[in-house]
């Protein structure tokens, strides 16, 4: 009965998210129901997902405004709604639920310098390779990561972005190559590539929520991988990961293919249209001269 | 407006872009270099990766070249057999400047060595240029018409290999010539410049060339040295940013007529002291980006080290 009912709020999760008393609410009644399909795929998903710490009476439905973005001339960046319910299949056990939602940029390994100063001048004189990390990674939450997660469960499920970044065998490589991380993490933090937005995910009567995750305009092609993480008390009850395909699209694509395929053909492409343009320059100007 | 740059992977605004092509542009119209020591630090500043920042410059300074070529062929002031040697040294000087830039690279000073070869050459070359014409600018005050020899020998008449270069009114041994267009073939490949600034003193001071002549065979062979530093870069790196590329052309070439009509209504003195001081003044900044402490001592780089 209950499951019946639930089920029937997943797939007309359109009609639920614009009754939600949030500020954009039918701008995201709009997308989800233009994206009904990626809210149903949900219902594949939710079976895998629960089942973990025996609590089994809890799982995510739950859907994306969009699951492909396109990087064209004009991409300015782009938002990206996460939606979704809990279904319940007896009523509510005690304790404070949470919900984090992760959005994680395709990985690869990055060399992180520090300069230093060399007979009066600044240079780069220490280096660590970073065998991966994320190339973007937001953290959205319900409430203060520390309180809504133990550090047990943020260990077991790598939530937060300390657990992405796979460095091993640094402290060979310089002194203090802690130091290292944490500047990785500050750098791209500053650059708005690692986000944490505690709070930004609003949990309605327990059951509906919802969280805008803006991507920044400096995006990396590739696949981008979303994580729902239901938690109650700081424990994790319920898990699901949903796919972002990142690509970049038309002339921005034709120009970045031939420039990696054919470079030399690209470079002769570019050679003549700068000589063209110099020339068509000097002519039109003369034309207008006389 | 906001525009995606493809190789670049930002999004930057186009009027900036157009803004930073149009003024380049005009100060190489007015002085007659190819402008991509201006360039390629105006690109770094908006964002654009460095290796992205010196390939793309290159293409652009292809365009203003031939543009400026274009009119200096009217003149009849441009002397192609010197050219042409300036330009055998320039490829030679070429491969080695995208050879130690790729292994610069590889050692992550790749900055410090452009910044280094901004600092050292413009340095030089702005302090001299100055003196030069702060000079040549009070003695034309004082009445004193300059003296000029026509014919001043020195070590360098006692080399070999001579030639005859009609356009110049010279009959010089080739091995100047080669070394001075393998140092800025060098100079191209590290620092995304044609070398401009570096070739139009060197061919009046050193190779005692007529200054008629001297700004079409520099953006003669400019053309070439920068063309082939493009298809390297495009090559080897994959950094040359069409689109990029399109929109400091565009704006390039239009302030680079302007330029032009600006230059012709000022004295040769006075243009080569604007110049010098244009050039001290990208120096100075340079070198005190190097010289102060910067607010983050770390970076961050894709990629592994090899």
């Amino acid at each position: 009965m209950i499951r019946s009912a639930l089920l029937c709020l997943s797939l007309t999760l359109g009609l639920a998210a614009a009754v939600l008393p949030a500020a954009a609410q039918t701008e995201a009644g709009a997308e989800a129901e233009a994206e009904t399909g990626a809210g149903t795929e949900a219902e594949a998903g939710t079976g895998a997902a629960a089942g973990t710490a025996g609590a089994t009476t809890e799982s995510i439905v739950s859907g994306l405004s969009q699951n492909r973005v396109s990087i064209t001339a004009d991409f300015n960046g782009s938002e990206i709604l996460v939606y979704g319910a809990v279904r319940r299949e007896a009523p509510p056990p005690p304790g404070r639920l949470s919900v984090v939602i992760t959005v994680e940029g395709p990985s690869g390994p990055v060399t992180v310098r520090r300069k230093g100063r060399v007979a009066g001048i600044w240079i780069n004189n220490a280096a660590v390779d970073v065998d991966s990390a994320p190339s973007f990674y937001a953290v959205a939450t319900t409430g203060p990561i520390e309180e809504i997660l133990t550090a047990t469960e943020n260990f077991r499920q790598s939530v937060t972005i300390d657990r992405l970044i796979r460095a091993v065998g640094i402290t060979t490589q310089a002194e203090q190559s802690e130091d290292f991380l944490r500047a990785l993490v500050q750098v791209r933090t500053e650059e708005g590539l690692y986000r944490l937005l505690e709070g930004s995910v609003e949990l309605t009567e327990d059951t509906l929520f919802r969280a805008d995750v803006t991507l920044p305009t400096n995006l990396t092609e590739g696949e981008y991988t979303v994580h729902l993480f239901l938690l109650r008390d700081g424990k994790m009850i319920a898990r699901q990961e949903r796919v972002i395909d990142v690509r970049k699209e038309g002339l921005e694509r034709m120009i970045y293919n031939l420039a990696q395929t054919q470079p030399l053909l690209y470079g002769v492409i570019a050679l003549l249209l700068a000589a063209a343009a110099g020339y068509g320059a000097s002519a039109a100007f003369r034309m207008i001269r006389n | 407006m906001q525009l995606y740059l493809p190789i670049a992977e930002i999004s930057a605004n186009i009027f900036l872009i157009l803004g930073i092509g149009g003024i380049v542009g005009f100060l190489s119209g007015m002085f007659g270099v190819g402008g991509g020591f201006l360039i390629t630090p105006l690109l770094f500043f908006v964002g654009v990766p460095p290796a992205v920042a010196v390939a793309t410059g290159a293409n652009q300074v292809v365009a203003s070249s031939v543009s400026g070529v274009l009119a200096q062929m009217k003149r009849k002031a441009v002397d192609f057999r010197m050219g042409t040697v300036l330009l055998v040294g320039g490829f030679g000087g070429s491969i080695i400047g995208i050879w130690v830039f790729e292994w610069m690279k590889r050692l992550g000073q790749v900055d410090l060595f452009v910044q280094l070869s901004y600092v050292l050459f413009l340095g030089v070359i702005g302090a001299m240029m100055f003196q030069e014409s702060l000079r040549a600018l009070l003695r034309n005050r004082d009445g004193k018409a300059p003296i000029r020899r026509a014919h001043s020998h020195n070590w360098v008449h006692g080399l070999p290999f001579k030639m005859k270069f009609r356009a110049s009114g010279l009959y010089i041994s080739v091995i100047p010539p080669v070394l001075i267009g393998a140092l800025v073939g060098f100079l191209a490949a590290i620092m995304g410049v044609g070398g401009g600034f570096l070739l139009v003193p060197a061919m009046i001071y050193l190779l005692g060339m007529p200054t008629k002549v001297v700004i079409g065979t520099s953006l003669f062979q400019i053309i070439f040295v920068s063309a082939f530093t493009t298809l390297m870069h495009s090559v080897n790196s994959h950094s040359v940013d069409l689109m990029l590329a399109l929109l400091l052309i565009f704006s390039g070439v239009i302030g680079a007529q302007f330029g032009a009509q600006i230059g012709l209504k000022l004295k040769a003195e006075q243009l080569r002291i604007l110049l010098s001081l244009l050039v001290l003044a990208v120096s100075l900044r340079i070198a005190a980006d190097l010289l102060l402490q910067p607010d983050q001592l770390y970076s961050v780089t894709p990629g592994a080290m090899p």
